[in-house]
């Protein structure tokens, strides 16, 4: 399997705090790596990194595109980052409220399509063809995670869960290589978890996309990814297989004792 | 329904606060002629009473409105309901459209001079609306010296023509590309500025903008301003001023409609959408792909260049501007047009901007006060319905759609 992300020595300091300390992480292709560890613990703030919102204080960032050369996107913008590949959800979500649920998908076409403003303007044969394949695409996107129906609803009437999974047509949209989730199962119920995990694992193996995913749901955590990262206080303790993870003193200790005990 | 215990004290207590605040001046009058101070304590108690009186209604007003938005439909949801309607229905939008496009190119011959020369400066309002519309409705930017470009185009024209002879029709594109010159200079420095800070630096732009045209005598000629601009012409034929109002109305008739056109194709295209996304939520907009700052300078340039392109119109009408045309009061009614419009609406700004401009024209009472009609009306808009009067209507994408079948908002 080839590298597809790797992460090495990350640190980032807010003023005095320091909320990740040389973290290195590396995400094949066809993988799905966990990352976890307490609140507060700097893994949404790794994922602002690697995505650009944050310009990391120390460490590389390197991906390596199929089919490309490796480019080190530290200090990237977003922007940039996206176009490479790498596409995100937000733990809180973060869809546009006010804007159709197809048209949040149509979004993320954004970066993929080519229509400048004279284009739009007079619309020609060129952005016909461009503006229905990207409605196309973004119905077909809405068919895989099951909301089709809403398509032409506005994002902030949409349940919690729905919303959540939005938020992963809209990241799948960019034609992304590695799909980066920001605990994609939090504030679902059971039923919505199960179909979440199918639908991730659906991702990975139809699609083809490697997924690092922050998680808090164990039992999602365990059953579909390859890879476990652990992280606390900033600072990785532990990396292995789910099984590995279970059984790891360390992050027993550090995060897991309580469930395991309960 | 009969008020609280605590709105009634509340209102007393801004009852109380007003008649404190408005004491200079309505009750404290120094007589001149007599060489005395008049105490006149009975406006006080009017003061009181009225703005006691003023603030149950509108608390009863307010949790009414709390109650009903989960409850029955209320005045504003059906208004809602059917502008959706309107503009989804082929059948119902196209008769209108037919309708007011014949009355809008019958209107020089039912009415007087007077009357077209007063739509063209409401049908000026209209694209002024729309740019603006662009950059605050869609991309969600706040400009509060929008009126800059608008004189930026003015002077481009006035200076062209009377320096150089350049003629109106040659002008026009350039006003509008020299606008949104500058709305592409002004957009730079402020791309990372949000909510005060912008509206800071926009609104110091633009007095920045009249400063520049009142104090560069050589160049601007001053407070004095530039006369004898060229007006419109026709294949050099020499025109009555009335036909000249006729034929500047005509012009604008055509300009709102390509302003129209133009500015509905971009909302429904990529980087209309992108505008939007921008104005929903800047970090997932430029998480999803979309480059920040070319979103917001082509909003910026865009919005600039009608306001440019109406700026020429404006100095070959009038023949003479001075740097008083623009001044904040113009930012604000425009801005005050988006915003009763509706926030990225195009239908809902074009009604907005006739009522505020032909309303005052007509109403010789609202005229007086106007700004503090308008102060009021923003406010409640701001409280009853934020989206504005006609609501922006989404388009409705169908799957392997022909992209035209769709309606327009
Ligand atoms: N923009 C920021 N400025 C200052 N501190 C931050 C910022 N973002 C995150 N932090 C801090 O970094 C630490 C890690 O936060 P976060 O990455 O959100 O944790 P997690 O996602 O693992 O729960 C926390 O202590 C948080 O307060
Ligand atoms: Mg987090």
């Amino acid at each position: 399997m080839e590298t597809l992300l790797q992460v090495n020595d990350l640190t980032m300091n807010f003023g005095g705090l320091r909320a990740i300390d040389h973290v290195s992480l590396e995400v094949r292709s066809g993988e799905i790596v966990a990352l976890i560890g307490p609140n507060g613990a700097g893994k949404t703030t790794f994922f602002n990194c690697i995505t650009g919102l944050y310009r990391p204080s120390a460490g590389e960032i390197r991906v390596f595109p199929p089919g490309q050369k490796e480019i080190r996107i530290d200090g990237f913008k977003p922007n940039r980052v996206t176009a490479i590949g790498m596409a995100r959800t937000f733990q809180n979500i973060r869809l546009f409220s006010a804007m159709t649920v197809i048209e949040n998908v149509m979004i993320g076409r954004h970066c993929r399509t080519s229509t400048n403003i004279l284009g739009a303007i007079l619309r020609g044969p060129r952005t016909r063809r461009q503006e229905l394949e990207t409605i196309d695409k973004s119905y077909a996107l809405l068919e895989k995670v099951g909301l089709t129906r809403y398509a032409n609803e506005l994002a902030r009437n949409l349940p919690y869960g729905a919303q959540r999974r939005l938020e992963i047509a809209r990241a799948l949209a960019t034609d992304p290589f590695l799909l980066l989730l920001d605990e994609p199962a939090a504030g679902m119920n059971p039923r919505e978890t199960k179909e979440l995990d199918d639908l991730i694992v659906q991702i990975r193996d139809r699609d083809g996309l490697a997924i690092l995913l922050i998680e808090h749901d164990m039992k999602l955590v365990m059953n579909i990814s390859d890879r476990i990262v652990v992280m606390e206080y900033g600072k990785r303790i532990a990396e292995g297989t789910p099984d590995a993870i279970r059984n790891d003193p360390k992050v027993i200790e550090a995060y897991l004792g309580d469930e395991t005990d309960a | 329904m009969l008020p609280g215990h605590r709105s009634i004290k509340t209102a007393l207590r801004t009852a109380l606060w007003f008649m404190f605040l408005t004491l200079p001046f309505m009750v404290v009058r120094v007589n001149t002629l007599k060489g005395e101070v008049e105490w006149r304590w009975q406006n006080m108690l009017w003061v009181g009473l009225a703005v006691f009186l003023l603030a149950i209604v509108w608390d009863i007003a307010l949790s009414n409105r709390h109650k009903r938005s989960d409850r029955k439909p209320s005045a504003s949801q059906t208004l809602s309901r059917l502008s959706q309607r309107v503009f989804h229905d082929k059948t119902v939008y196209l008769p209108i459209i037919a309708g007011v496009f014949c009355l809008a190119l019958l209107f020089p011959w039912l009415f007087n001079t007077y009357q077209v020369n007063i739509m063209v400066l409401a049908l000026m309002f209209v694209v002024l609306g729309l740019g603006l519309n662009i950059t605050v409705g869609l991309a969600g930017l706040l400009d509060l010296g929008y009126i800059a470009f608008f004189a930026v185009g003015a002077y481009t024209y006035a200076l062209l023509n009377t320096k150089f002879g350049v003629g109106f029709w040659f002008s026009l594109p350039i006003g509008g590309i020299v606008g949104a010159t500058f709305g592409i200079l002004l957009g730079f420095p402020i791309l990372r500025l949000r909510g005060d800070y912008l509206a800071i630096v926009t609104l110091g732009f633009g007095s920045i903008a009249k400063i520049v045209f009142e104090n560069w005598e050589e160049v601007f000629n001053g407070a004095k301003g530039i006369a004898g601009i060229g007006r419109p012409g026709l294949f050099n034929i020499e025109m009555s001023l009335e036909a000249t109002t006729t034929y500047i109305y005509y012009l604008m008739v055509a300009l709102v409609m390509f302003a129209a056109f133009m500015t509905n194709r971009l909302k429904e295209s990529r980087i209309g959408r992108a505008w939007l996304a921008l104005r929903e939520d800047e970090i997932a907009c430029v998480t999803m792909g979309i480059d920040m700052a070319r979103t917001k300078l082509s909003a910026y340039a865009f919005g600039a260049f009608w306001a440019g392109l109406v700026g020429v119109i404006f100095a070959a009408r009038n023949t003479y501007i001075n740097p008083n045309s623009f001044t904040f009061m113009e930012s604000a009614l425009v801005l005050s047009v988006v915003v009763l419009g509706g926030m990225g609406s195009i239908v809902g700004v074009m009604i907005a901007a006739m009522v505020l401009i032909l309303l005052p024209e007509y109403l010789r009472a609202v005229a007086e006060y106007r700004m503090l009609v308008f102060g009021a009306v923003m406010v409640l808009m701001m409280i009853f319905r934020p989206q504005g009067l006609v609501s922006n209507v989404h388009r409705y994408y169908r799957k392997h759609s022909e992209t035209d079948a769709a309606q327009k908002g």
